[in-house]
């Protein structure tokens, strides 16, 4: 017992020391990548207004980057996701609110642009459909819980039934005495 | 009947993930289809002391094509539009979007001018109030200055004949 708690704690310093040098590995990699980038790019300006630089930072991680869907814009280094962030800059120095800026946009890329699309008629069911799903889910488990009820409720054994029960009882029970 | 259960459920999602994978992401709809084109005057390409403005075009059906010399897959669609050109059916105004100037007018030199007139477009502002985000694009715009249809990526022979040539055709009838 002690030995295999043992070695399952060496296994596990195994382990981690491993995935410790993958983790160093990628992160290298990483700094590698983001390093060149630092010295081939361009730095955006940092506008000094730090409120308008935490709204940018908040909105811009909820809109989608149309050229490379998978990133949002704020993460994305594409041309169209600067071209974006220096426009929602642009209308946040003079003013605008963070509805009207994401209105602007989706009035010219439409709700694509949202990472959460609005609740709409197109989009009942991309909102509502994980719920309907569920429903017929329980829906589902309480019909079938309620017929395995009924049917082992229904198990009622007919007396010539009862009869053999009872005779196979009573041999065993004269095995034992035996 | 329990057994089929399983297999109904399988096939719809079969359907749904085979239409998924059929797609393409890349293209998304656009918001403005049917609703007018954006205002616009941009200073011409040849000419930046002359403008070219959406409303110079009230009137006609035309094409507004977005193109830049940098641009791999505008190279790929433009014998087309020079063809198109050639046969005179729709005017096409270009949008020379983020572009050098003196880059832009050496294409045009070198690989033919389909254009009626070019903006040039260097912040990519007009580009922005079209939505654009993948060169080239080109629309359809009608006589009340009304978009009708948006083409994302290279116009191929295929859409230009089926879909935008009967478009731009039945747009001038009316």
């Amino acid at each position: 017992m002690n030995r295999s708690v043992v070695s399952d704690a060496g296994s596990g310093v195994a382990f981690s020391s491993r995935a410790a040098l993958w983790m160093g590995v990628v992160l290298g990699l990483c700094l590698l990548v983001t390093g060149r980038h630092g010295l081939a790019g361009e730095a955006e300006p940092l506008i000094a207004d730090p409120v308008i630089e935490a709204r940018m930072a908040a909105l811009s991680e909820e809109l989608r980057c149309l050229v490379c869907q998978g990133q949002s814009i704020a993460g994305s280094d594409s041309d169209f996701a600067k071209d974006v962030r220096r426009e929602m800059r642009t209308m946040m120095e003079n003013g605008r609110s963070d509805a009207e800026v994401v209105e602007f946009l989706v009035q010219r890329y439409g709700d694509f642009i949202l990472f959460r699309p609005p609740v709409k008629g197109a989009t009942l069911l991309l909102w509502l459909g994980p719920f309907i799903l569920l429903a017929i889910a329980v829906a589902v488990l309480v019909i079938s819980l309620r017929r395995r009820g009924r049917r082992a409720a229904a198990v009622t054994l007919s007396s010539e039934e009862l009869h053999r029960a009872e005779s196979l009882l009573e041999e065993k029970g004269d095995r034992k005495d035996s | 009947m329990t057994r089929t259960i399983p297999l109904v459920v399988f096939a719809v999602l079969v359907v749904f993930f085979g239409v998924g994978l059929l797609l393409d992401p890349s293209k998304v709809p656009s918001p403005l289809i049917d609703k007018p084109a954006p205002a616009f005057t941009l200073p011409q390409l040849h000419d930046a002391s002359a403008t070219i403005s959406n409303s110079d075009m009230r009137g006609k059906v035309w094409l507004f094509n977005v193109w830049a010399s940098w641009c791999v897959a505008c190279r790929q669609e433009h014998p087309l539009l020079v063809d198109l050109a050639r046969r005179n059916i729709v005017p096409i105004v270009g949008l020379n979007y983020k572009d050098e100037r003196a880059a832009a007018i050496r294409w045009l030199q070198d690989l033919g001018d389909p254009y009626t007139v070019s903006g040039h477009d260097i912040e990519g502002r007009v580009g922005m109030d079209y939505g654009v985000y993948g060169v080239p694009e080109t629309y359809v715009i009608d006589k009340q200055g009304f978009i009708r249809y948006k083409q994302i990526g290279p116009i191929s022979p295929d859409v230009l004949n089926n879909d935008i040539l009967p478009l731009v055709e039945r747009l001038q009838k009316t």
